[in-house]
């Protein structure tokens, strides 16, 4: 499926460029956008990137399999990121990781059949003072419960 | 004791306050003094780096060119990635514009013209509060081209954020330009290094945001200042973050030298229901682990860490009591090193996976005595064979975990089980080449 940039979004990656003596580093921005407008980073997406910024389609792949935040399938509207890390493991990160699993009857970047949720086992995200943690989408919930967590989820899944 | 990082002072963030507080005083002071001043002033303040090495950051400083022929860079490292360690976002949060005060002194002292804060993708949330405060210094004309109305200077300098994606190895400095420059985060072969040869060929330096942020208090205070300030040879406060198994848990700002039995049983409250300390990791999860019972009179600084057989790292303390499964700890520690090997140096790239199969194997109760010997021997061949230091990232834990807890470790693996490695290999050979002699 073809892939173009809105308008609004190509003029943001032109702002981007202008932090840096050539265009080739606005490719981290541009991948996020993309993820943003499209809901994943297709080959597609990659061409049109690489249209824009000058570079090849494949350095725009190196570039996308080489960082863990973007996304070459689409996720679920609520991407449930839970840190398993040392910190968090020693304070019970393990527990809600498989909580969500079994809630979800999912395992790591897989998608439940409504895409409303998609799990990942992410490595520390810095919130090892306030563990256990996990993120949704790009907010932080930490100092968790399995309770808290619980309740989280009832939020989430009530909402539309 | 007082803070030089993180002050208690409500909402330092904002930029009216931080001003109030007699903030951006330090830089006018710096612009009233030669570039190669400030350099010599944190040369003697001994400053050095927060972002694992230690490098007196006076000295990095010294190493950028003076000519000008070339553009210089600045990058702000703020990838934070290491587990155990989480002061980056505090002062992101808390005292931003202390650490733009430190870039825009820093710019000064080594020439470069433009900034860049690498901050980890993660994290969302202090970007856009970095972001804030970054508006507002330029609106506020304490960067870019109002800079030379309000410090009455002919420099300028702009500071940019660039974002990661998630990538533990772009905290690494030429990983870190790397991904900047848009390209795969694989770190570069050194020499040449960054002052030479930098970002886009440039002279470039980089330091950590929180080495950055002290820099406005050693020129407003003073280097001699400075050096009164903890262990002497290590100077200033540190942000140790303290986690795992204690009453409170958090980010707390204190000298260099501070005891670290102080540091989880006075200011993070002890370990939950009185229980032991078993293992504590001083400064993120690659720095060699401390027997619990060999706690006492170890102090919080390079140089005190360093005769002990562990280094300060990021100061990211992580405490574990006696109940913790130490062999699932580990495995955990080398399930992240492989996860996040770049994949260009063999050594690394494999060895990392196999500590990581050796360690699972002994968690599901097939190690065998010879496997810890073998953890030990696969960590040895990755240290110092890598082009970056997550070779040694990766092979310390192990490699010292195994030695330290060697009791520990024994109990878990069987005498029983008998794993001739170098004969299984051998017979792999027989098979592949079922003429060749490969006995002995």
């Amino acid at each position: 499926m073809e892939f173009k940039f809105t308008p609004e979004n190509l003029d943001r990656i032109e702002q981007e460029t202008k932090k840096y003596p050539v265009r080739k580093p606005a490719v981290m921005f541009a991948l996020y956008l993309a993820q943003a407008q499209n809901g994943y980073i297709s080959f597609e997406v990659m061409k049109e990137i690489a249209n824009v910024l000058g570079m090849t389609a494949e350095e725009v792949l190196g570039v996308v399999t080489f960082y863990t935040m973007y996304h070459q399938k689409p996720m679920g509207k609520y991407h449930i990121q839970v840190c398993t890390n040392v910190s968090c493991m020693l304070r019970g990160g393990y527990e809600i990781w498989n909580q969500m699993k079994d809630k979800f009857g999912i395992d790591h970047m897989e998608v439940t059949g409504d895409k409303k949720f998609s799990l990942e086992e992410v490595e520390c995200m810095g919130s090892c003072g306030t563990a256990p943690m996990i993120a949704v989408n790009e907010d932080y919930y930490e100092n968790l419960t399995k309770e808290k967590v619980e309740e989280l989820l009832e939020s989430l899944d009530g909402s539309n | 004791m007082e803070k030089i990082l993180l002050p208690d002072i409500q909402d330092l963030h904002l930029i009216d306050v931080y001003i109030s507080n007699g903030g951006y005083n330090a830089a006018k002071k710096a612009f009233t003094q030669t570039p190669d001043d400030i350099i010599d002033q944190v040369k003697k303040s001994g400053l050095r780096g927060r972002g694992g090495a230690a490098f007196l950051c006076g000295l990095k400083w010294s190493f950028m060119p003076k000519t000008i022929d070339k553009l210089k860079y600045l990058c702000v490292n703020g990838d934070e990635s290491e587990p155990g360690s989480f002061k980056d976002r505090q002062i992101f949060e808390f005292n931003p514009h202390q650490m733009i005060e430190g870039t825009i002194i820093t710019c000064y002292a080594i020439g470069a013209k433009t900034a860049y804060v690498y901050i980890r993708g993660e994290y969302h949330k202090w970007i856009k509060l970095l972001q804030k405060a970054i508006d507002d210094a330029y609106t506020n004309g304490y960067l870019g081209e109002k800079m030379k109305e309000t410090f009455g200077t002919d420099f300028t300098c702009d500071i940019f954020i660039h974002k990661g994606a998630g990538a533990y190895i772009c905290g690494e400095e030429s990983s870190l330009m790397n991904s900047l420059e848009g390209k795969r985060g694989y770190p570069r072969v050194k020499p040449p290094f960054p002052a030479q040869n930098g970002l886009w060929g440039c002279p470039t330096t980089i330091n950590n945001v929180e080495t950055i942020a002290n820099v406005p208090k050693i020129i407003e205070k003073g280097w001699e200042w400075f050096t009164k300030i903890g262990h002497p040879k290590h100077p200033g406060t540190l942000l140790f973050g303290v986690s795992g198994h204690v009453n409170k848990p958090g980010v707390y700002e204190l000298p260099t030298g501070t005891l670290l039995t102080d540091i989880i049983y006075k200011h993070a409250g002890g370990v939950p229901n009185d229980k032991k300390v078993l293992c504590v990791i001083p400064g993120g999860t690659s720095m060699p682990p401390i027997r619990g019972d060999k706690l006492e009179g170890v102090r919080m600084d390079a140089e005190s860490l360093k005769e002990v057989g562990s280094a300060i790292g990021t100061g990211g303390v992580i405490v574990m009591d006696e109940d913790t499964d130490l062999v699932k700890v580990l495995a955990r520690i080398a399930h992240f090193y492989h996860h996040e090997s770049c994949g260009q140096c063999t050594p690394c790239r494999e060895g990392t996976g196999w500590l990581e199969k050796i360690l699972k194997r002994i968690i599901a109760g097939k190690g065998s005595t010879s496997d810890l010997d073998l953890l030990i021997t696969v960590a040895n061949q990755i240290e110092g064979n890598t082009i970056c230091a997550l070779g040694e990232a990766a092979a310390w834990p192990v490699k010292f975990m195994v030695e330290r807890f060697r009791d520990y470790f024994e109990q878990r693996v069987s005498k029983e089980i008998s794993l001739p490695v170098a004969n299984k290999v051998h017979s792999m050979r027989n098979t592949a080449f079922p003429l060749a002699d490969v006995k002995n």
